[in-house]
């Protein structure tokens, strides 16, 4: 940020401070490093003044909350008069066990419904295919047809309450299946709110779940994007997301560079397909992660929206100020949570929501203290949600707007950040932008490098992880001081017997027709979203969309590299 | 054990995707020497045992994060019995829960480590293990071989 003019007396003063009281203070005791820096590597000074902020211009750079560049905060009375939205995910087992668990965190005072799949459900197999075994309801809950998430959703009533969904490939189909769901309940489309994750550019990038190759994958989210905005006005299409980058070994500011870029990819796709800028960039959302480095996250959220209303501004034209304001979901980081001494995690945890009140989350999941172990039971959800409680309860972090506002330290990491990730989204534009950049592996090789790099620095003992690499207990480890979620082995044939009963009692002709009619309109530029939702309500399962398309799509297939 | 470096099969079974740890542990065994393969994502235990054979490794790392792991190791322990390729060591890592660590090394795993361990942790445990040169001393300094798991 360099040297820029700054009150009289203030540099003659520093200079005096760092002579006569800095100096014998670090001859008696030297600092506990050599140098400070931050978890993505930017350096950290010892005190920030105002000679690192001097380029700062009030209006232009921060502005105020609700209003461009966004940097104080996406609404002009955030926390004040609308808190974030609690939203632990949940999900595991058959549908039974999953809505058992949602009532139970609603009745614990949670805001929000966030499903997490099993692993056959997010890669569009269905609990009965081979590919499938071990995996049915284990990390997530199964659904292979719209009675599953009718009965995930029983008792719930989803005009009222909103409902993300994390998935990805099968996103569309997910999607299919609520919005029949609605209908199938009576509930108006218009009052629906909520999020599917669906954002495939992250999956090829990161967290690796996949169907059909990239373009294919594009065209998809692009069907949803459109179809979405145009008959569900609340309703997020899309959460552009760097959690699973982050977790895929990213720097802070690879994260922001990456989400973003992916970002400009998808709003590029949408305008291609003719709909105006204004059309649909409000309902696009983001999804961060909050990390181990508290100043650099809350750096690292306010940089994001800043630029990103400055590219949906400058580089998009939008007009209307809902396009350019980035509202963002956030998780804390379940990589850095330990097996070790698992109560620590709460500690961990704790901080990284703090960084995302102070960085101005919409809605937030705090993971449960069993992480490392295994998927969160009921106890370690309920100590998570009331994590989230006591932030906004009892500590006065949400009673004021953005109050890091002004920090020197914040400010001067905010613009920092800032300006790496303007440096990576120029070079993703030279590489043809981040579908080409996906394609020639560009992130995959940055994920790779920048994961070795922060193992190495663990490793090093440059990067403490309390409890493993250092203040070990001499006892060595511990028992696991509380109950871990148990998985209960019938849950497979429950779900099969589920599935084969559906298969029983539909009308195998119709799913026929159904599916036909799909792959022809998957063979054409048509939109795909209608002949799904006809699908899913003839109760075709998940996995036989996705087979069905794979003869028009093809599979993707991954180079990869470490 | 053969002349020169090992060669180390590292392997994801299952859906699941989580390849940094996979990754991570590839590169550092590496920069340590062996020969690695990895063999990229969503194989099946089957895949996973005959891409061993075939590319004559000395040992596999498999790594589960989903919890799928007392679903998919058994068979591809039982796939490497059954074709005599036992001696071909498989070492499991990610997260596994401590009371299935050691129902995995019954069933016949050389060892477990979680996602707490260090890579060099893992490259001094299968220099031992595989009688390879250039065995450094533990990181921490505390002296005592590390019991994975």
């Amino acid at each position: 940020m360099g040297q820029h003019s700054e009150p009289d007396g203030i540099g003659e003063a520093r200079d005096d401070w760092a002579v006569s009281d800095l100096k014998p203070a670090l001859a008696r005791m030297p600092e506990r490093r050599k140098q400070f820096e931050t978890l993505s590597g930017l350096p950290v000074e010892r005190i920030y003044g105002p000679e690192h902020i001097a380029a700062l211009d009030y209006l232009r750079d921060l502005g105020f909350p609700g209003r461009y560049p966004f940097t104080r905060g996406p609404y002009p009375a955030m926390y004040r008069s609308r808190p974030w939205t609690m939203r632990q995910i949940a999900g595991f087992g058959t549908a039974g066990d999953t809505n058992a668990r949602l009532k139970y965190l609603i009745r614990q005072g949670q805001t929000g419904i966030s499903l997490d799949f099993d692993m056959p459900t997010l890669m569009g197999y269905d609990s009965d295919d081979p590919r499938a075994r071990g995996e049915v309801g284990r990390e997530g809950v199964a659904v292979d047809t719209i009675d599953d998430l009718d009965e995930i959703l029983e008792g719930i009533d989803i005009g009222a309450i909103s409902v993300s969904m994390t998935i990805n490939p099968t996103a569309w189909i997910l999607f299919s299946m609520y919005v029949a769901l609605a209908e199938r309940r009576g509930v108006a489309w218009e009052r629906l709110s909520g999020t599917v994750q669906a954002d495939i550019l992250k999956e090829y990038i990161a967290q690796k779940e996949w169907l059909y190759p990239i373009p294919a994958g594009m065209r998809i989210v692009r069907d949803l994007i459109v179809y979405s905005v145009r008959h569900l006005p609340r309703y997020n299409p899309i959460n552009i997301s760097g959690y699973h980058i982050r977790e895929a070994g990213a720097t802070a500011i690879q994260e922001a560079a990456f989400t973003l870029a992916n970002g400009i990819a998808y709003v590029e796709d949408v305008c291609r397909a003719g709909l105006d800028v204004d059309e649909f960039a409000p309902r696009l959302a983001f999804y961060f992660i909050a990390e181990r480095d508290f100043f650099e996250e809350v750096a690292k959220f306010r940089a994001a929206r800043r630029v990103w209303a400055r590219i949906m501004r400058e580089r998009f034209g939008a007009q209307r100020p809902e396009s350019m304001r980035l509202r963002f979901h956030c998780q804390t980081a379940g990589s850095s949570l330990t097996a070790k001494e698992p109560l620590n995690n709460i500690a961990r945890t704790s901080l990284q929501a703090l960084s995302a009140v102070f960085g101005g989350a919409q809605s937030l999941h705090t993971n449960g203290m069993d992480e490392a172990l295994a998927i969160p039971s009921e106890l370690a959800m309920k100590v998570a949600l009331r994590t989230q409680q006591i932030v906004l309860e009892e500590t006065g972090a949400a009673n004021t707007i953005d109050p890091l506002a002004g920090s020197y330290c914040v400010e001067a990491l905010t613009n920092e950040v800032e300006a790496h990730i303007w440096e990576y989204i120029k070079r993703i534009d030279e590489l043809g932008g981040a579908v080409e950049a996906a394609k020639q592996n560009f992130f995959q090789i940055e994920l790779a490098e920048a994961a070795y790099r922060y193992q190495r620095r663990k490793e090093r003992g440059d990067l403490a992880v309390v409890g493993v690499n250092t203040y070990k207990d001499p006892r060595g480890s511990e028992a696991v001081p509380f109950a871990l979620h148990e998985v209960d082995l019938d849950t497979e044939d429950r779900q099969k017997q589920r599935l084969a009963r559906v298969r029983r009692e539909r009308d195998p002709r119709r799913v026929d027709e159904c599916l036909a009619a799909l792959v022809a309109v998957a063979r054409t530029d048509g939109n795909i979203v209608p002949p799904t939702i006809a699908a899913v309500k003839a109760r075709a399962t998940a996995g036989e969309i996705v087979s069905a398309l794979r003869g028009v799509f093809g599979m993707y297939v991954e180079q990869p590299v470490f | 054990m053969t002349e020169g470096p090992a060669r180390i099969l590292m392997a994801k079974v299952g859906l699941d995707g989580h390849d940094r740890g996979v990754k991570v542990v590839a590169r550092a065994l590496r920069d340590a020497g062996f020969e690695v393969i990895y063999t990229g994502l969503h194989r099946t235990p089957e895949e996973v045992a005959l891409a061993a054979m075939q590319e004559d490794v000395d040992l596999i790392g498999v790594s589960i994060l989903s919890g799928a792991h007392m679903v998919l190791v058994p068979p591809l322990l039982e796939h490497l019995r059954a074709n005599d390729a036992a001696d071909i060591k498989v070492v499991v890592g990610g997260v596994i829960p401590p009371g299935d660590r050691q129902k995995l090394r019954d069933l016949g795993a050389a060892a477990v480590f979680d996602q707490d361990a260090a890579t060099d942790e893992i490259v001094d445990w299968i220099r031992r293990e595989l009688r390879q040169p250039g065995t450094a001393p533990p990181v921490d300094g505390s002296g005592a071989p590390h019991d994975p798991g």
